[in-house]
């Protein structure tokens, strides 16, 4: 199996969400962390794509904004090519080699800037290619764009068409991993095909690594080489996408898929994932899913489950057997 | 550049303008003022400062009575409108470079403070909000007094406008410090400044490159509204003795020397400079307000 393009081991990342310090010293509070990101690991091989799934809130974007070095973690280890992240992006040779592509088109052009320059940026600051100008034409043509629009702002243009551009941006300085975080969420659901489309194209012409985050799991289906899930900030099932999709272990995943429309299931009762994500500034013990779990018993409560390897699939469930379906 | 003016001239900003009786009306009072300032060595009637062409004779003529010297003279036979033309020229010289000053900084330091955080954030902020709690003029007094001492007696009158300008200019830097901070502690946040980390980008380029063009708009605002509170913060000054000397007499100047006449039945040699005064603060002003709801959103 050749070297993974991406390694996250045993990652964390607490985010301090105290109240400013003479307010808390007044009120007599301790210092209050907010886990996003907890014990995750997982590992991309160059070529492929591994997407990220949960709701609201579990930590997605944070694992994406981990992966590409805007965050630090706080614990755990990222390797980028079988090199520390942080080494990585000291050296501008790879640190051009990652780049994102952000959920809100709206939020991640600079509204002052034409979208020629928007594109460029990444060759300007990398210093590649003497011809920037036929460059960011060809950047556009790749994305479906013609190369009068690179003249103009982002704001003349629609939301799946400045996706367009966040991509050509993204593919500027030729990267091998794509991180995207929700990159169609914010888009109607005729473009977000187009999109999808588009980058699964890209893959295969430029042989791209893609770390996929999404809450949807229609779009997830429709790109994922491997699936993981995401509950309360851990990775609570991972495997190949088909077998994960196939044969859920976790019973969240089960609640999740359970929750997809269905065309060939139409008026059939579901089971609908009832309550609420606990708060993760006080998870609740042991596995973290068990207020929420229709199989839980006593010893979910206490203690957290570790991760299993169950054939290729990975799961953090005391109850997931092997041949489970 | 064709086409930079016709998308200009198909922009919002110049059909609101072109649209607006009050933002025409205070650009012509304003370019009245502008042209009599800067055209003065060429088109003002008299050079109030060649002392051989003064006669005492000329003094105290009464306004509108000759064209000559349309608004009268002073006691020393100077045409007013000759030094009020002088005068205009000297406060928005002042005024402006003082807002400058006031802009560089202040924008500078709001950047600085918002993109950083933390507890440089907190000292820059708490800065501005001590110097809120005092009335600008009494900044610009203290600072004032403080350069004046330092100066030595027989370079005053030369220093002085510098002096000035640095006072004013230190007592509005808060205004523009305080509306650009809070816009970049938005913009910041924002996707685009992720994407420029994300390949590397450093922080001042970010700040200068990306951050800056962004938090403009309300600056264009708050420094048209500061030139002409700069203004009347200089012609306070000179008003009270320690602003320009009288060799380089501004409107505030002009006001403080005619102030001595006022009761002898003279009223013309202040009454006109204040009029000036008025109008000219006043047309700014308007401007700024007319800009300010021209690039409000929530306005249009």
């Amino acid at each position: 199996m050749p070297e993974p393009l991406l390694r996250l081991a045993g990652v964390t990342r607490r985010f301090d969400v105290s109240r400013p310090t003479l307010q808390r010293w007044l009120a007599r509070e301790r210092r209050q962390f907010l886990r996003a990101v907890d014990d995750v690991s997982f590992a991309i091989p160059a070529g492929t794509t591994l997407s990220l799934v949960g709701e609201s809130g579990c930590g997605k974007s944070t694992v994406a904004r981990l992966a590409v070095g805007l965050l630090a973690p706080s614990a755990g280890e990222i390797q980028f090519d079988g090199q520390p992240l942080a080494a990585a992006r000291a050296d501008p040779g790879q640190r051009r080699r990652m780049n994102m592509i952000f959920q809100d088109p709206y939020a991640s052009l600079n509204p002052r800037w034409r979208v020629r320059d928007i594109i460029a940026e990444p060759l300007r600051a990398f210093g590649i290619g003497a011809d920037v100008p036929g460059r960011v034409a060809e950047l556009l043509g790749q994305v479906g764009l013609a190369g009068a629009d690179g003249e103009r702002f982002p704001h003349e243009f629609s939301g799946g068409q400045r996706q367009r551009i966040s991509i050509a941006r993204a593919l500027a300085a030729a990267p091998s991993l794509l991180v995207c975080d929700e990159p169609t969420s914010a888009l109607d659901v005729s473009v977000q095909a187009q999109i999808l489309n588009l980058m699964r194209d890209l893959q295969q012409l430029l042989g791209l690594t893609y770390l996929f985050i999404s809450h949807n799991l229609a779009v997830v289906r429709h790109m994922s080489d491997r699936l993981g899930v995401m509950y309360l900030g851990r990775v609570v099932e991972l495997g190949p996408a088909d077998e994960v999709f196939a044969a859920p272990r976790h019973p969240y995943t089960r609640l999740l898929l359970e929750a997809v429309p269905d065309l060939e299931r139409v008026g059939s009762a579901r089971t609908p994932v009832g309550g609420e994500v606990p708060s993760p500034i006080d998870p609740p013990p042991g596995c973290s899913f068990h207020p929420r779990c229709p199989l839980a018993v006593d010893r979910c409560r206490v203690e957290q489950p570790p991760v299993r390897k169950l054939g290729a699939v990975e799961v953090a469930c005391h109850l997931a057997e092997a041949g489970a379906d | 550049m064709s086409a930079t003016l016709a998308r200009w001239r198909d922009s919002d900003l110049w059909h609101s303008f072109t649209h607006s009786p009050v933002a025409l009306g205070a650009t012509l009072l304003a370019a009245v003022f502008f042209v009599g300032a800067f055209g003065a060595p060429w088109i003002a009637p008299h050079d109030p400062f060649n002392i051989a062409s003064l006669s005492l004779l000329n003094s105290f003529r009464h306004p509108f009575a000759s064209w000559t010297y349309p608004l009268g003279t002073d006691e020393q036979g100077r045409d007013m409108l000759s030094a009020i033309m002088f005068g205009t020229r000297v406060s928005l010289l002042v005024g402006a470079a003082a807002v400058i000053f006031a802009l560089v900084a202040g924008v500078g330091i709001g950047l600085v403070a918002g993109y950083a955080g933390g507890w440089l954030d907190g000292l820059l902020m708490r800065i501005a909000d001590i110097q809120l709690t005092f009335p600008a003029i009494l900044m610009a007094l203290l600072i004032d007094g403080v350069f004046s001492a330092l100066v030595p007696r027989d370079r005053h009158d030369s220093v002085q406008i510098y002096v000035i300008v640095l006072a004013i200019g230190i007592s509005r830097w808060p205004q523009f410090a305080r509306v650009v901070r809070g816009s970049t502690l938005v913009e910041r946040g924002k996707d685009y400044v992720a994407a420029a980390r994300v390949i590397g980008i450093g922080r001042g380029r970010i700040l200068l490159g990306h951050i800056l063009p962004n938090v403009l708009g309300p600056v264009l605002v708050i420094g048209t509204l500061t030139l002409g509170l700069a203004i009347l913060d200089e012609a306070t000054l000179s008003f009270l003795g320690v602003g320009l000397p009288q060799t380089q007499p501004s409107l505030g100047t002009l006001i403080r020397i005619g102030d001595d006449f006022l009761f002898s039945g003279q009223w013309w040699v202040t009454v006109f400079p204040g009029v000036a005064l008025m109008l000219l603060v006043l047309a700014i002003n308007l401007l700024g307000d007319w800009l300010r709801d021209a690039l409000n959103p929530r306005l249009r």
